[in-house]
């Protein structure tokens, strides 16, 4: 099956400005941040891809990227046959019918000033040639697929509870009847006892409507549940890639190791390799040649000052590691 | 709180932003006061031709000059026109004025500021500089220059009004969209495909109205100020008109003779309504801005 969404070599950096980096640049050396370096990957119809790594990897830009919030700085993203990355005016707006997005946080993601249902129907009015009444009809129809009714069109965000705004803005996403949505850490904002319900409603609704997902998160037992394959990211480049169970069972690179011995296990007797980096995440301006991770890795060999491009190490298992295969 | 499904009923008298507006209102005397002012002051603007005792034009050489009597409740003029009537009927230009200049610098100052904060860059930076060139002037200098250049009609004044308002209205919305087209609910906004005109009206500039709300009205009480002191120089409202700047210059002219009743009615006037507004729009800043609640 041909993927639906094909993300080639993305990469998005921002420049520094003022004199220091002005200076810097006339000596030769590099002065941008990159947020994003060369990323690629693909997702299939009715597939979900977790995107996961530490607060500031580019996970976030990533997603800004495919919906052109950010422009990227090169690259490729292809929905179905359309060349996002070239869209502008009225075609780019016409993509946001078949590409949406649920924000971080639900409460900031909503106009205090406008009713649930005006927000709920915008997508409507500016990419369909619905009437008044289809269009109020689907709004209740889709408050009602997310779990709130059609009683709640009428209220504002401050009348809401934070599960309640969630559930708007994946009504406001689905709307249109995308074919794919980037979800960006829709939970990390929630109480954990409401976490699992939004997960359950978004899994519920990828299975009726034939949504495919990216799932950007932080946490790593949503991620679990929710994707089919993983991509974990560090410091603007995927290091590592693989279907979901694969990757827990039997993690390659270095980093994601360590991504995974720091999950707490709810299991007093549990046993399990401990693996730490050492030292903090260096800044995107100054990423180390060769292999990001080098100089935290406790395995850092002189090979890994070499470039390191992701290698298939075991059938749909991707990692981006010199060491991986050599004992 | 519990989650979506189990679907609370609304209460049944729903509170709107309006109601608890106004219940704090009501805990607040002074703005009471200072509103109440306002509004008895607009119906007698409206009512004039009702309220008001006598033609405000009528001369009556016999009674020229003459102290507040129980027949003229606050005097006469020298061509023996009724004080308090044309009081009455100057609250019609003394209102309409500074609404009509506030509500176009309002106006045209939101847009541009929009504009100016959310494109930002150089469309940003030459605006700024324009602002700070107007403002560079003291405000009542450049509207006395723009009257006696532009001539005064009411037209005119509006507009010398409106032009000394629009900078600080500027300043102030490009202040708001820098910090809301911040928020996600712009970038969500854009996201659901909003085209950039309709993320600035429908979604940014409802959520910048709070401070414009206070920023206006206190600009009103300054305007009409402006207004009496151009009229008190005679480069506002011209004589056969009643105006209550011009009325206090007429009545200036007086003072050393003690017809004291031609100056200080008008200034009262101009003092309390002025006052009214300026009240007005500090008991707004309360009552919009939580953060400034117990400051005073």
């Amino acid at each position: 099956m041909p993927p639906l969404l094909k993300v080639e070599g993305l990469s998005k950096s921002f420049p520094m400005r003022g004199l220091g980096p002005m200076l810097d640049r006339m000596r030769g050396r590099r002065t941008d941040v990159r947020a994003v370096d060369g990323v690629s990957f693909d997702i299939a119809p009715g597939e979900t891809l977790g995107l996961v790594g530490e607060s500031g990897c580019g996970k976030s830009t990533v997603a800004r990227c495919l919906l052109r919030l950010v422009e990227p700085t090169s690259g490729s993203v292809r929905l179905d046959d359309t060349e996002v990355t070239r869209l502008n005016g009225s075609a780019l707006q016409r993509l946001r019918h078949g590409m949406q997005m649920v924000f971080q946080d639900p409460t900031a993601a909503l106009n205090p000033r406008l009713s649930v249902r005006r927000m709920v129907e915008e997508p409507l009015r500016l990419h369909t040639t619905l009437g008044p009444s289809e269009r109020r009809a689907r709004v209740d129809d889709v408050l009602v697929a997310v779990g709130l009714g059609p009683d709640f069109a009428a209220r504002y965000a401050h009348e809401l509870s934070g599960g309640q705004k969630q559930r708007v803005n994946i009504a406001r996403a689905i709307v249109t009847d995308p074919r794919f949505v980037v979800l960006d850490e829709p939970t990390s904002a929630l109480d954990v006892s409401l976490r699992s319900r939004i997960i359950l409603l978004l899994e519920a609704l990828r299975e009726n409507r034939g949504l495919s997902y990216l799932f950007i998160s932080h946490d790593i037992a949503t991620v679990k549940y929710l994707a089919h394959r993983v991509a974990v990211m560090y410091l603007g480049a995927i290091v590592e890639q693989a279907e979901t169970r694969e990757l827990f069972a039997n993690p390659l690179h270095p980093y994601t190791r360590a991504l995974l011995s720091a999950v707490p296990i709810p299991d007093p007797d549990a046993r399990r390799e401990r693996f730490a980096l050492a030292g903090e995440v260096p800044s995107p301006v100054d990423i180390p040649a060769g292999c990001r991770l080098r100089g935290r890795c406790p395995l850092a060999q002189p090979i890994c000052a070499q470039p390191v491009p992701l290698r298939e190490a075991a059938p749909g298992h991707w990692v981006a590691c010199h060491l991986v295969g050599k004992g | 709180m519990t989650d979506a499904a189990t679907a609370l009923p609304l209460p049944a008298q729903r509170r709107g932003p309006l109601a608890a507006m106004w219940r704090r209102l009501r805990r607040n005397p002074v703005t009471l006061g200072a509103l109440g002012v306002i509004v008895v002051l607009t119906v007698v603007a409206v009512l004039a031709p009702v309220v008001a005792p006598f033609d405000p034009e009528a001369t009556d050489p016999a009674i020229a000059l003459s102290a507040p009597t129980w027949q003229n409740l606050l005097g006469t003029d020298v061509y023996g026109r009724d004080q308090l009537s044309r009081l009455i009927h100057a609250a019609r230009l003394d209102l309409i004025i500074p609404f009509a200049s506030t509500a176009a610098a309002l106006v045209i100052g939101a847009l541009i500021g929009a504009l100016s904060g959310y494109r930002g860059g150089w469309v940003d930076q030459v605006i700024m500089r324009m602002v700070e060139a107007v403002l560079a002037f003291p405000a009542f200098v450049l509207a006395m220059g723009l009257t006696a250049a532009l001539g005064n009609s009411i037209g005119n004044i509006i507009l010398t009004l409106a032009i000394t308002q629009v900078p600080i209205y500027i300043r102030l919305i490009r202040g708001e969209m820098l910090r809301v087209r911040e928020m996600e609910y712009a970038e969500a906004a854009r996201t659901v495909g909003n085209p950039s005109w309709r993320i600035v009206v429908v979604h940014l500039l409802p959520n910048c109205i709070p401070p414009l709300i206070v920023q206006a009205t206190l600009a009103m009480g300054f305007a009409l100020l402006t207004m009496a002191a151009l009229s008190f120089l005679g480069l506002g409202i011209r004589p056969p008109d009643a105006e209550w700047g011009e009325m206090t210059a007429e009545g200036a002219s007086h003072m050393v003779t003690g017809e004291w009743w031609l100056f200080v009615f008008p200034g009262l006037v101009i003092m309390a309504t002025v006052l009214a507004f300026n009240l007005i729009g500090d008991g707004l800043r309360d009552l919009l801005d939580p953060r400034m609640r117990g400051v005073r």
